[in-house]
């Protein structure tokens, strides 16, 4: 007797694995912050502080190793209305146009004057520009103040971060410091990057 | 991919035919895990720290320097090329020319580091600190009692006030160090500073090719 070997089939039912990557997927769609695109690379130095940032409502300043500063504000409505304001002060009148350009920009860095110009050009070209732009801070044309003052007009809950780069010389650093004292405004977070508490 | 068969029926004929649809997923598996992957390397799951600082007001800045106990001032300076130096209580006139008093010490944590000298001289509420800690991750006290609590624990009258004073060339990571340490050592009390003639004047004294004095004098 010959024992014939039956054939089966390799269809494996794929609905149940479906159903599981799916549910991933919606999980991993809700949660994702997307990595924001930032215009220099910073190396913020470490420190064992375990406070999180808050969610929302933040102003952050970035500080490149030479000194150069950008902002970026979390809110769209919130950069629109920054740019208007800050147009007003130095008498530059944006078209819709340009102040929804700028409202979709994550971080801005250009000074005033160049504004214009800058929002312009095409996305590609922007990027390349604005590493060698970036606020003017010195005391004699203080623009990072004017940002900063009208942002807080803008939006009161602003919370003020500075990210700066760890090899960032200290006095550039004293200068953000200081105008923030200017401003009144005494309360604000270094961003760092996780180290392990030491046995003490 | 859908795959139909057909099943036999008994042959009548002019009855409909019954299909068993049966829907190949494998594709569907590979573009939701694709997507999964795009999704999983876009997104920033942990949130950046930060260390949260209240700088002094400019005006009553004054006033509340003088009150400071000598035997608590603890003055960290922080020089070029990432050296530290520390000194304690205020200076006198004749302590300018003095380098021994500025004694020379680092973050990592040894014997001779700023947190050895600080955790002997802060050593009480270092000690509560740990307790309250313990107390915390035990679950016994509310996130809420416990900074509460560490706040009441720093008030401490004996432990060192730490006054950090950089110069011109240091750079924000030894500023964030400094910072660290006093989150490390529980101080209550510490301020960023402005570089005094005088600290400068130890300094130059310290090194004196280091440059220290020229940059006060541009000043």
């Amino acid at each position: 007797m010959s024992k014939k070997i039956k054939k089966k089939s390799t269809f494996i039912d794929m609905t149940a694995m479906s159903d599981v990557t799916v549910l991933l997927l919606t999980f991993f769609m809700l949660t994702a912050t997307f990595v924001q695109k930032e215009p220099v690379q910073v190396n913020p130095p470490q420190s064992v502080s375990e406070i999180k940032i808050p969610e929302t409502n933040i102003v952050s300043v970035l500080v490149e190793p030479n000194g150069k500063v950008y902002m970026s504000l979390d809110k769209q409505p919130d950069r629109w209305e920054l740019l208007q304001k800050m147009g007003e002060h130095y008498n530059i009148t944006f078209t819709p146009e340009e102040l929804k350009k700028f409202s979709l920009l994550s971080s801005f860095g250009v000074p005033i004057n160049v504004m214009k110009d800058f929002l312009a050009l095409p996305t590609e070209e922007q990027d390349k520009q604005i590493i060698n732009l970036g606020i003017p801070c010195d005391s004699i044309n203080n623009q990072f103040r004017e940002w900063m003052r009208y942002a807080k007009i803008v939006n009161r809950d602003l919370v003020i971060a500075i990210k700066a780069d760890g090899g960032t010389p200290y006095p550039l650093v004293k200068d953000i410091m200081e105008t923030l004292q200017e401003l009144k405004e005494y309360r604000y977070n270094l961003i760092t990057s996780l180290k392990n508490m030491p046995e003490i | 991919m859908a795959e139909i068969q057909e099943k036999d029926s008994g042959g009548k004929k002019g009855k409909q035919k019954k299909f068993n649809v049966r829907v190949d997923f494998t594709p569907m598996v590979d573009m939701n895990m694709l997507l999964i992957t795009f999704f999983m390397l876009c997104t920033t799951m942990s949130k950046p720290q930060t260390m949260e600082i209240a700088m002094p007001r400019k005006d009553v800045d004054i006033k509340e320097q003088e009150k400071i106990k000598d035997s608590r001032a603890v003055t960290v300076l922080l020089g070029k090329e990432d050296r530290v130096y520390y000194y304690l209580g205020m200076l006198k006139t004749e302590d300018y020319e003095n380098p021994e008093k500025l004694v020379e010490t680092n973050f990592s944590g040894d014997e001779k580091s700023l947190r050895a000298l600080l955790l002997g001289r802060n050593r009480e509420v270092v000690e509560q600190m740990k307790e309250l800690k313990l107390k915390k991750d035990n679950l016994e006290i509310a996130d809420s009692t416990y900074r509460k609590q560490t706040i009441e624990i720093k008030k401490n009258k004996e432990s060192p006030i730490v006054m950090i004073k950089a110069t011109e060339f240091a750079t924000y990571r030894n500023l964030v160090d400094a910072l660290d340490e006093m989150n490390i050592c529980s101080i209550g009390t510490y301020a960023i500073m402005d570089i005094a003639p005088g600290d400068l004047r130890l300094l130059y004294n310290r090194d004196p090719q280091a440059g220290y004095e020229v940059v006060k004098e541009e000043k």
